[in-house]
Protein backbone atom coordinates (compact mmCIF):
# COMPACT_ATOMS: atom_id res chain seq x y z
CA UNK A 1 0.00 0.00 0.00
CA UNK A 2 2.99 2.41 1.09
CA UNK A 3 4.80 1.58 -1.69
CA UNK A 4 2.54 3.23 -4.30
CA UNK A 5 3.84 6.72 -3.02
CA UNK A 6 7.24 8.08 -3.29
CA UNK A 7 9.50 8.05 0.28
CA UNK A 8 8.73 12.39 0.18
CA UNK A 9 5.22 11.78 0.01
CA UNK A 10 5.21 9.64 3.07
CA UNK A 11 7.73 11.42 4.46
CA UNK A 12 5.37 14.61 4.57
CA UNK A 13 2.50 12.86 5.37
CA UNK A 14 4.06 11.90 8.84
CA UNK A 15 5.08 15.37 9.34
CA UNK A 16 2.12 17.02 8.54
CA UNK A 17 0.06 14.49 10.26
CA UNK A 18 2.46 14.96 13.65
CA UNK A 19 1.66 18.64 12.95
CA UNK A 20 -2.04 18.64 12.74
CA UNK A 21 -1.81 16.61 15.93
CA UNK A 22 0.41 19.15 18.00
CA UNK A 23 -1.66 21.95 16.84
CA UNK A 24 -4.79 19.68 17.36
CA UNK A 25 -3.23 19.31 21.11
CA UNK A 26 -2.54 22.80 21.53
CA UNK A 27 -5.92 23.49 21.49
CA UNK A 28 -6.45 22.01 24.89
CA UNK A 29 -3.73 24.01 25.82
CA UNK A 30 -4.06 27.44 25.68
CA UNK A 31 -5.80 29.68 27.85
CA UNK A 32 -7.53 31.89 25.39
CA UNK A 33 -10.62 31.57 23.20
CA UNK A 34 -8.69 32.69 19.82
CA UNK A 35 -5.68 31.32 20.46
CA UNK A 36 -7.98 28.16 20.55
CA UNK A 37 -9.47 29.05 17.40
CA UNK A 38 -7.28 29.60 15.16
CA UNK A 39 -4.76 26.34 16.80
CA UNK A 40 -7.49 24.56 15.51
CA UNK A 41 -7.23 25.91 11.90
CA UNK A 42 -3.40 25.45 12.41
CA UNK A 43 -4.28 21.90 12.74
CA UNK A 44 -6.72 21.95 9.84
CA UNK A 45 -4.36 23.52 7.44
CA UNK A 46 -2.33 21.04 8.55
CA UNK A 47 -4.53 18.61 7.23
CA UNK A 48 -5.18 20.72 3.81
CA UNK A 49 -1.41 20.02 3.41
CA UNK A 50 -1.50 16.37 3.70
CA UNK A 51 -4.15 16.35 0.71
CA UNK A 52 -1.48 18.44 -1.26
CA UNK A 53 1.25 16.11 -0.35
CA UNK A 54 -1.54 12.98 -1.79
CA UNK A 55 -1.86 14.75 -5.18
CA UNK A 56 -5.64 16.31 -4.33
CA UNK A 57 -4.96 19.64 -5.50
CA UNK A 58 -8.84 20.66 -5.52
CA UNK A 59 -9.81 19.21 -1.47
CA UNK A 60 -6.85 20.64 -0.15
CA UNK A 61 -7.78 24.18 -1.61
CA UNK A 62 -11.18 23.71 -0.70
CA UNK A 63 -10.61 21.90 2.80
CA UNK A 64 -8.42 25.15 3.51
CA UNK A 65 -11.05 27.90 1.94
CA UNK A 66 -13.94 26.11 4.00
CA UNK A 67 -11.95 25.48 7.60
CA UNK A 68 -10.48 28.74 7.48
CA UNK A 69 -14.34 30.97 6.61
CA UNK A 70 -15.19 28.57 8.92
CA UNK A 71 -13.53 28.94 12.07
CA UNK A 72 -13.10 32.68 11.63
CA UNK A 73 -16.99 32.32 11.85
CA UNK A 74 -16.97 30.34 14.63
CA UNK A 75 -14.38 32.61 16.60
CA UNK A 76 -17.00 35.15 16.62
CA UNK A 77 -19.11 33.01 18.23
CA UNK A 78 -16.82 31.56 20.54
CA UNK A 79 -15.94 34.78 21.88
CA UNK A 80 -19.40 35.69 22.49
CA UNK A 81 -20.60 32.66 24.10
CA UNK A 82 -17.33 31.71 26.00
CA UNK A 83 -16.85 32.50 29.50
CA UNK A 84 -13.86 34.97 29.88
CA UNK A 85 -13.11 34.68 26.46
CA UNK A 86 -9.67 36.72 26.02
CA UNK A 87 -7.83 34.49 28.81
CA UNK A 88 -7.50 37.42 30.78
CA UNK A 89 -8.22 34.50 33.77
CA UNK A 90 -7.39 30.93 33.47
CA UNK A 91 -9.89 29.20 30.97
CA UNK A 92 -9.83 25.89 29.48
CA UNK A 93 -11.50 23.99 26.43
CA UNK A 94 -11.27 20.88 28.62
CA UNK A 95 -14.58 19.13 30.38
CA UNK A 96 -14.76 16.09 32.10
CA UNK A 97 -10.97 15.38 31.28
CA UNK A 98 -11.14 11.95 33.09
CA UNK A 99 -14.12 10.71 30.73
CA UNK A 100 -12.87 11.81 27.83
CA UNK A 101 -9.61 10.45 28.29
CA UNK A 102 -10.86 7.09 28.62
CA UNK A 103 -13.29 7.69 25.46
CA UNK A 104 -10.03 9.12 23.75
CA UNK A 105 -7.55 5.91 24.69
CA UNK A 106 -10.63 3.76 23.58
CA UNK A 107 -11.22 5.36 20.56
CA UNK A 108 -7.14 5.46 19.95
CA UNK A 109 -6.58 1.94 20.37
CA UNK A 110 -9.76 0.40 18.34
CA UNK A 111 -8.79 2.93 15.32
CA UNK A 112 -5.09 1.69 16.08
CA UNK A 113 -5.70 -1.96 16.17
CA UNK A 114 -7.53 -1.81 13.31
CA UNK A 115 -5.55 -0.08 10.98
CA UNK A 116 -2.81 -2.38 11.32
CA UNK A 117 -5.05 -5.96 11.74
CA UNK A 118 -7.17 -5.32 8.70
CA UNK A 119 -6.47 -6.84 5.46
CA UNK A 120 -6.34 -3.68 3.13
CA UNK A 121 -7.47 -4.21 -0.49
CA UNK A 122 -4.85 -4.15 -3.06
CA UNK A 123 -5.47 -1.45 -5.27
CA UNK A 124 -7.06 -1.73 -8.68
CA UNK A 125 -6.15 0.18 -11.59
CA UNK A 126 -4.00 3.32 -11.56
CA UNK A 127 -4.15 7.00 -10.04
CA UNK A 128 -5.95 9.15 -12.34
CA UNK A 129 -3.98 11.98 -14.18
CA UNK A 130 -5.89 14.56 -12.77
CA UNK A 131 -7.57 13.83 -9.60
CA UNK A 132 -10.34 16.91 -9.85
CA UNK A 133 -11.57 16.01 -13.05
CA UNK A 134 -12.68 11.83 -11.63
CA UNK A 135 -13.43 14.07 -8.54
CA UNK A 136 -16.05 16.09 -10.45
CA UNK A 137 -17.16 13.10 -12.65
CA UNK A 138 -17.95 11.05 -9.27
CA UNK A 139 -19.77 13.95 -7.54
CA UNK A 140 -21.97 14.92 -10.95
CA UNK A 141 -22.38 11.65 -12.09
CA UNK A 142 -21.98 7.71 -9.63
CA UNK A 143 -22.37 10.00 -6.73
CA UNK A 144 -24.89 12.52 -7.53
CA UNK A 145 -27.67 11.29 -5.61
CA UNK A 146 -25.96 10.82 -2.06
CA UNK A 147 -24.18 14.33 -2.96
CA UNK A 148 -27.79 16.38 -3.94
CA UNK A 149 -29.28 14.87 -0.74
CA UNK A 150 -26.59 15.75 1.45
CA UNK A 151 -26.92 19.44 -0.63
CA UNK A 152 -30.72 19.75 0.38
CA UNK A 153 -30.35 18.13 3.87
CA UNK A 154 -27.57 20.79 4.65
CA UNK A 155 -29.60 23.55 3.67
CA UNK A 156 -32.47 22.52 4.78
CA UNK A 157 -30.75 22.49 8.43
CA UNK A 158 -29.37 26.11 7.50
CA UNK A 159 -33.19 27.16 6.89
CA UNK A 160 -34.58 25.55 9.90
CA UNK A 161 -31.15 26.87 12.43
CA UNK A 162 -32.06 30.29 11.02
CA UNK A 163 -36.06 29.82 11.88
CA UNK A 164 -35.31 28.64 15.26
CA UNK A 165 -32.73 31.20 16.20
CA UNK A 166 -34.16 33.90 14.86
CA UNK A 167 -37.06 35.73 16.95
CA UNK A 168 -38.49 37.93 14.24
CA UNK A 169 -40.88 36.50 11.73
CA UNK A 170 -42.92 37.57 9.17
CA UNK A 171 -45.71 39.05 11.30
CA UNK A 172 -43.12 41.37 13.14
CA UNK A 173 -42.06 42.39 9.35
CA UNK A 174 -45.43 42.92 7.82
CA UNK A 175 -47.77 43.26 10.10
CA UNK A 176 -50.68 41.30 11.74
CA UNK A 177 -52.35 40.87 8.40
CA UNK A 178 -48.82 40.98 6.55
CA UNK A 179 -50.25 44.00 4.18
CA UNK A 180 -47.42 46.67 5.15
CA UNK A 181 -45.90 47.89 1.95
CA UNK A 182 -42.41 47.90 3.09
CA UNK A 183 -41.17 45.70 5.71
CA UNK A 184 -39.93 46.40 9.15
CA UNK A 185 -36.70 46.06 10.06
CA UNK A 186 -34.05 46.82 12.70
CA UNK A 187 -31.54 46.94 10.04
CA UNK A 188 -32.19 49.46 7.39
CA UNK A 189 -30.28 47.02 4.64
CA UNK A 190 -29.00 48.24 1.10
CA UNK A 191 -32.13 47.68 -1.18
CA UNK A 192 -34.40 50.71 -1.65
CA UNK A 193 -37.64 49.80 0.36
CA UNK B 1 4.85 23.54 -17.62
CA UNK B 2 5.06 25.84 -14.94
CA UNK B 3 7.32 28.79 -14.49
CA UNK B 4 9.48 26.87 -11.92
CA UNK B 5 9.74 23.64 -14.10
CA UNK B 6 10.97 26.21 -17.46
CA UNK B 7 13.11 28.82 -15.56
CA UNK B 8 14.12 27.04 -12.37
CA UNK B 9 12.47 27.74 -9.20
CA UNK B 10 14.16 30.67 -7.35
CA UNK B 11 14.44 32.91 -10.47
CA UNK B 12 10.59 32.09 -10.85
CA UNK B 13 10.29 32.51 -7.08
CA UNK B 14 11.86 35.74 -7.42
CA UNK B 15 9.62 36.66 -10.42
CA UNK B 16 6.38 36.36 -8.54
CA UNK B 17 8.03 38.31 -5.37
CA UNK B 18 9.65 40.89 -7.58
CA UNK B 19 5.72 41.65 -9.80
CA UNK B 20 4.34 41.29 -6.26
CA UNK B 21 6.16 44.15 -5.07
CA UNK B 22 6.04 46.10 -8.17
CA UNK B 23 2.43 45.40 -8.39
CA UNK B 24 1.34 46.90 -5.04
CA UNK B 25 3.86 49.82 -5.56
CA UNK B 26 1.75 50.59 -8.62
CA UNK B 27 -1.61 50.25 -6.62
CA UNK B 28 -0.30 52.47 -3.85
CA UNK B 29 1.13 55.32 -6.45
CA UNK B 30 -1.71 55.17 -8.52
CA UNK B 31 -4.12 55.77 -5.50
CA UNK B 32 -1.75 58.47 -4.22
CA UNK B 33 -1.88 60.01 -7.57
CA UNK B 34 -5.83 59.89 -7.85
CA UNK B 35 -5.84 61.37 -4.82
CA UNK B 36 -4.02 63.94 -4.60
CA UNK B 37 -3.20 64.97 -8.31
CA UNK B 38 0.41 64.52 -7.91
CA UNK B 39 0.75 62.83 -11.35
CA UNK B 40 4.11 61.03 -11.99
CA UNK B 41 5.92 62.09 -8.44
CA UNK B 42 3.08 59.80 -5.71
CA UNK B 43 5.64 57.05 -7.01
CA UNK B 44 8.32 58.46 -5.17
CA UNK B 45 6.04 59.34 -2.40
CA UNK B 46 4.85 56.27 -1.68
CA UNK B 47 8.12 54.37 -1.82
CA UNK B 48 9.42 57.27 0.66
CA UNK B 49 6.55 57.03 2.95
CA UNK B 50 6.84 53.07 3.09
CA UNK B 51 10.48 53.67 3.87
CA UNK B 52 9.41 56.09 6.36
CA UNK B 53 7.41 53.48 8.23
CA UNK B 54 10.28 50.94 7.95
CA UNK B 55 12.14 53.06 10.12
CA UNK B 56 9.28 54.48 12.51
CA UNK B 57 9.50 52.51 16.34
CA UNK B 58 6.51 50.20 16.81
CA UNK B 59 4.07 51.38 19.12
CA UNK B 60 2.31 48.51 21.55
CA UNK B 61 -0.88 48.56 23.67
CA UNK B 62 -1.62 47.47 27.10
CA UNK B 63 -2.20 43.37 27.16
CA UNK B 64 -1.84 42.43 23.54
CA UNK B 65 -1.93 39.22 22.08
CA UNK B 66 1.28 39.21 20.38
CA UNK B 67 1.42 36.16 18.49
CA UNK B 68 -1.46 36.67 16.78
CA UNK B 69 -1.09 40.53 16.01
CA UNK B 70 2.13 39.23 14.24
CA UNK B 71 0.52 36.10 12.91
CA UNK B 72 -1.77 37.96 11.44
CA UNK B 73 -0.28 41.33 10.23
CA UNK B 74 2.56 38.57 8.68
CA UNK B 75 -0.04 36.63 6.78
CA UNK B 76 -1.70 39.13 4.97
CA UNK B 77 1.29 40.37 2.81
CA UNK B 78 2.20 36.61 2.21
CA UNK B 79 -0.89 35.57 1.22
CA UNK B 80 -1.21 37.98 -1.49
CA UNK B 81 1.96 37.33 -2.31
CA UNK B 82 0.77 33.46 -2.72
CA UNK B 83 -2.68 34.51 -4.59
CA UNK B 84 -0.06 35.70 -7.03
CA UNK B 85 1.33 32.27 -7.17
CA UNK B 86 -1.30 31.29 -9.78
CA UNK B 87 -1.54 34.24 -12.00
CA UNK B 88 0.70 34.09 -15.30
CA UNK B 89 3.68 35.82 -15.34
CA UNK B 90 4.94 35.95 -18.60
CA UNK B 91 2.65 32.88 -19.65
CA UNK B 92 3.72 30.73 -16.98
CA UNK B 93 2.12 30.32 -13.16
CA UNK B 94 4.75 29.64 -10.43
CA UNK B 95 2.08 26.79 -9.58
CA UNK B 96 -0.03 25.71 -11.66
CA UNK B 97 -2.49 22.41 -10.50
CA UNK B 98 -5.98 21.43 -11.79
CA UNK B 99 -7.08 23.55 -9.31
CA UNK B 100 -5.71 26.99 -9.44
CA UNK B 101 -9.04 29.29 -9.09
CA UNK B 102 -9.94 27.58 -5.87
CA UNK B 103 -5.87 27.86 -4.55
CA UNK B 104 -6.51 31.84 -5.35
CA UNK B 105 -9.79 31.57 -3.65
CA UNK B 106 -8.14 29.58 -0.46
CA UNK B 107 -5.51 32.36 -0.12
CA UNK B 108 -8.27 34.94 -0.02
CA UNK B 109 -10.26 33.03 2.58
CA UNK B 110 -7.60 32.62 4.69
CA UNK B 111 -7.03 36.03 4.68
CA UNK B 112 -10.60 36.51 6.89
CA UNK B 113 -8.34 34.81 9.41
CA UNK B 114 -5.30 37.05 8.88
CA UNK B 115 -7.52 40.67 8.93
CA UNK B 116 -9.20 39.31 11.92
CA UNK B 117 -6.73 37.92 14.02
CA UNK B 118 -4.94 42.11 13.46
CA UNK B 119 -8.35 42.79 14.96
CA UNK B 120 -8.31 40.46 17.57
CA UNK B 121 -4.13 41.22 17.94
CA UNK B 122 -3.85 44.73 19.77
CA UNK B 123 -7.04 43.96 22.39
CA UNK B 124 -8.20 47.23 21.48
CA UNK B 125 -12.06 48.16 20.92
CA UNK B 126 -11.88 49.81 17.16
CA UNK B 127 -9.85 47.43 15.95
CA UNK B 128 -11.29 44.39 16.96
CA UNK B 129 -14.73 46.03 15.43
CA UNK B 130 -12.79 46.55 12.29
CA UNK B 131 -11.78 42.80 12.30
CA UNK B 132 -15.90 42.18 12.73
CA UNK B 133 -16.78 43.73 9.86
CA UNK B 134 -14.32 42.52 7.58
CA UNK B 135 -15.97 38.98 8.44
CA UNK B 136 -19.65 40.25 8.07
CA UNK B 137 -18.20 41.87 4.63
CA UNK B 138 -16.73 38.46 4.08
CA UNK B 139 -20.04 37.00 4.51
CA UNK B 140 -21.33 39.12 2.13
CA UNK B 141 -18.73 38.72 -1.16
CA UNK B 142 -17.57 35.62 -0.92
CA UNK B 143 -20.26 33.83 -2.49
CA UNK B 144 -20.47 35.89 -5.42
CA UNK B 145 -17.18 35.74 -5.52
CA UNK B 146 -17.07 31.93 -5.69
CA UNK B 147 -19.64 32.21 -8.64
CA UNK B 148 -17.38 34.42 -10.52
CA UNK B 149 -14.86 32.53 -10.29
CA UNK B 150 -16.93 29.18 -10.90
CA UNK B 151 -18.32 30.72 -14.16
CA UNK B 152 -14.73 31.22 -15.49
CA UNK B 153 -14.36 27.82 -14.66
CA UNK B 154 -17.14 26.90 -16.50
CA UNK B 155 -16.62 28.69 -19.45
CA UNK B 156 -12.90 27.51 -19.87
CA UNK B 157 -13.50 24.12 -18.93
CA UNK B 158 -10.26 23.93 -16.24
CA UNK B 159 -9.82 25.68 -13.30
CA UNK B 160 -6.09 25.96 -14.63
CA UNK B 161 -5.37 29.35 -15.23
CA UNK B 162 -2.97 28.53 -17.99
CA UNK B 163 -6.07 26.84 -19.81
CA UNK B 164 -8.46 29.69 -18.69
CA UNK B 165 -5.92 31.89 -20.51
CA UNK B 166 -5.55 29.31 -23.54
CA UNK B 167 -9.15 28.88 -23.79
CA UNK B 168 -9.64 32.77 -24.50
CA UNK B 169 -8.36 32.29 -27.82
CA UNK B 170 -10.81 33.05 -29.96
CA UNK B 171 -13.33 35.56 -27.63
CA UNK B 172 -12.39 37.34 -24.26
CA UNK B 173 -14.49 36.16 -21.54
CA UNK B 174 -15.37 39.61 -20.67
CA UNK B 175 -17.53 39.45 -23.36
CA UNK B 176 -20.08 36.59 -22.34
CA UNK B 177 -19.14 37.17 -18.67
CA UNK B 178 -19.66 40.85 -17.91
CA UNK B 179 -21.62 40.57 -14.25
CA UNK B 180 -18.49 38.09 -12.87
CA UNK B 181 -16.02 40.59 -14.42
CA UNK B 182 -17.28 43.24 -12.41
CA UNK B 183 -17.73 40.69 -9.48
CA UNK B 184 -14.91 39.56 -9.43
CA UNK B 185 -13.14 43.40 -9.10
CA UNK B 186 -15.45 44.11 -6.52
CA UNK B 187 -14.81 41.39 -4.84
CA UNK B 188 -11.48 42.59 -5.02
CA UNK B 189 -11.51 45.78 -3.32
CA UNK B 190 -13.66 44.48 -0.81
CA UNK B 191 -10.84 41.26 0.19
CA UNK B 192 -8.60 44.12 0.29
CA UNK B 193 -11.20 46.40 2.21
CA UNK B 194 -10.55 49.08 -0.44
CA UNK B 195 -12.86 51.71 -1.23
CA UNK B 196 -16.30 52.06 -1.54
CA UNK B 197 -15.69 48.55 0.83
CA UNK B 198 -13.00 50.04 3.50
CA UNK B 199 -15.45 49.97 6.54
CA UNK B 200 -13.26 47.68 8.65
CA UNK B 201 -10.65 50.60 8.43
CA UNK B 202 -13.12 53.38 8.23
CA UNK B 203 -12.70 56.64 9.75
CA UNK B 204 -15.67 56.32 11.85
CA UNK B 205 -13.40 53.47 14.49
CA UNK B 206 -10.44 55.65 13.92
CA UNK B 207 -8.65 53.45 11.31
CA UNK B 208 -10.35 50.17 12.52
CA UNK B 209 -8.01 47.36 11.91
CA UNK B 210 -5.32 49.71 10.79
CA UNK B 211 -5.82 51.77 14.21
CA UNK B 212 -3.30 50.25 16.46
CA UNK B 213 -0.56 49.21 13.81
CA UNK B 214 2.46 51.48 13.39
CA UNK B 215 5.72 51.30 11.42
CA UNK B 216 6.66 47.78 9.88
CA UNK B 217 3.28 46.25 11.08
CA UNK B 218 1.16 48.90 8.97
CA UNK B 219 4.01 48.74 6.02
CA UNK B 220 3.23 45.32 5.92
CA UNK B 221 -0.53 45.44 6.05
CA UNK B 222 -0.64 48.31 3.59
CA UNK B 223 1.38 46.56 1.19
CA UNK B 224 -0.40 43.31 1.48
CA UNK B 225 -3.43 45.13 0.41
CA UNK B 226 -1.93 46.51 -2.36
CA UNK B 227 -0.65 43.69 -3.50
CA UNK B 228 -4.08 41.78 -3.19
CA UNK B 229 -5.17 44.57 -5.74
CA UNK B 230 -2.71 44.35 -7.88
CA UNK B 231 -2.55 40.71 -8.14
CA UNK B 232 -6.25 40.94 -8.73
CA UNK B 233 -6.13 43.14 -11.23
CA UNK B 234 -3.66 40.69 -12.90
CA UNK B 235 -5.95 37.72 -11.90
CA UNK B 236 -8.79 39.58 -14.13
CA UNK B 237 -6.50 40.27 -16.98
CA UNK B 238 -6.04 36.80 -17.47
CA UNK B 239 -9.70 35.34 -16.42
CA UNK B 240 -11.38 37.74 -18.60
CA UNK B 241 -9.52 40.10 -20.94
CA UNK B 242 -7.74 37.33 -22.70
CA UNK B 243 -4.55 37.05 -20.39
CA UNK B 244 -1.47 38.03 -22.52
CA UNK B 245 -3.47 38.05 -26.23
CA UNK B 246 -2.96 40.78 -28.36
CA UNK B 247 -1.95 42.03 -32.29
CA UNK B 248 1.72 43.41 -32.66
CA UNK B 249 3.27 43.76 -29.01
CA UNK B 250 5.03 40.91 -27.54
CA UNK B 251 2.68 38.56 -25.05
CA UNK B 252 3.72 39.89 -21.69
CA UNK B 253 3.75 43.94 -22.80
CA UNK B 254 -0.40 43.04 -23.35
CA UNK B 255 -0.45 41.08 -19.74
CA UNK B 256 0.66 44.28 -18.38
CA UNK B 257 -0.90 46.76 -20.12
CA UNK B 258 -4.17 45.30 -19.18
CA UNK B 259 -3.25 44.80 -15.68
CA UNK B 260 -2.01 48.52 -15.48
CA UNK B 261 -5.40 49.52 -16.94
CA UNK B 262 -7.51 47.27 -14.84
CA UNK B 263 -5.79 48.92 -11.81
CA UNK B 264 -6.29 52.62 -13.12
CA UNK B 265 -9.67 51.64 -13.79
CA UNK B 266 -10.44 49.99 -9.85
CA UNK B 267 -8.69 53.16 -8.31
CA UNK B 268 -10.46 55.45 -10.16
CA UNK B 269 -13.64 54.03 -9.74
CA UNK B 270 -12.81 52.63 -6.57
CA UNK B 271 -11.88 56.41 -5.35
CA UNK B 272 -14.72 57.84 -6.60
CA UNK B 273 -17.49 56.42 -4.68
CA UNK B 274 -18.63 56.80 -1.63
CA UNK B 275 -18.27 54.21 1.02
CA UNK B 276 -21.06 51.33 1.23
CA UNK B 277 -21.35 50.47 5.53
CA UNK B 278 -21.23 46.68 5.36
CA UNK B 279 -25.07 46.26 6.70
CA UNK B 280 -26.16 47.47 3.32
CA UNK B 281 -22.96 45.26 1.47
CA UNK B 282 -24.76 42.10 2.93
CA UNK B 283 -28.25 42.83 1.52
CA UNK B 284 -26.69 43.92 -1.98
CA UNK B 285 -24.46 40.59 -1.87
CA UNK B 286 -27.78 38.18 -1.17
CA UNK B 287 -30.36 39.87 -2.48
CA UNK B 288 -28.42 41.03 -5.86
CA UNK B 289 -25.33 39.84 -6.29
CA UNK B 290 -25.61 35.99 -5.28
CA UNK B 291 -28.67 35.88 -8.40
CA UNK B 292 -27.04 38.13 -10.23
CA UNK B 293 -23.79 35.90 -10.56
CA UNK B 294 -26.08 32.47 -10.71
CA UNK B 295 -27.96 33.54 -13.53
CA UNK B 296 -24.54 34.62 -15.27
CA UNK B 297 -23.16 31.14 -14.39
CA UNK B 298 -26.55 29.63 -16.08
CA UNK B 299 -25.71 31.64 -19.36
CA UNK B 300 -22.58 30.39 -19.47
CA UNK B 301 -23.09 26.68 -18.81
CA UNK B 302 -26.37 26.74 -21.67
CA UNK B 303 -23.48 28.52 -24.44
CA UNK B 304 -20.77 25.79 -23.34
CA UNK B 305 -23.50 22.79 -23.94
CA UNK B 306 -24.44 24.64 -27.21
CA UNK B 307 -20.63 24.68 -28.13
CA UNK B 308 -20.26 27.97 -27.77
CA UNK B 309 -16.58 28.30 -26.14
CA UNK B 310 -15.57 25.28 -28.51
Amino acid sequence: MLTDVSGWTVAAVIALGGLSVATGIVVFVVDSMARATFALLASFLAVASILVALELPYLAFVTALMMTIEMAIMAVFMVMFMMNPAGLMPMTMVHNPRGSAVLGAGVFTVLTVGIWTIEWPTRRGEPPADSTVQLGEAIMGSHMLVMLVIGVALFATIIAGTVLATARGRYDRFGADLDAAAPDDPVPGGLPR
Amino acid sequence: MTSAAAWGTWPAVLAVLGVGLALGVLVAAVDRAVLSGTGVRAGAEVLRSGTRLLTEQRRTTLAPDPLLWRLGTASVPVLALLSLAVVPIGGRTLLSTSADLVWFNAMEAILWAAVWLVGWGPNAVHALTGGYRFLIQGLSYELPLMFALITVGLGAQSLRTTEVVAAQGGLWFVVTMPVAFVVFLASAAAFAFWGPFAAPAGPDIAGGVLSELSGVDRLLLELGRAVFLGASAAMAAALFLGGDAGPWLPGPVWQLLKTVALVVLLVVVGRRSPLIRPDRIVEIGWMVLIPATLLQALVVAVLVLTGFYA
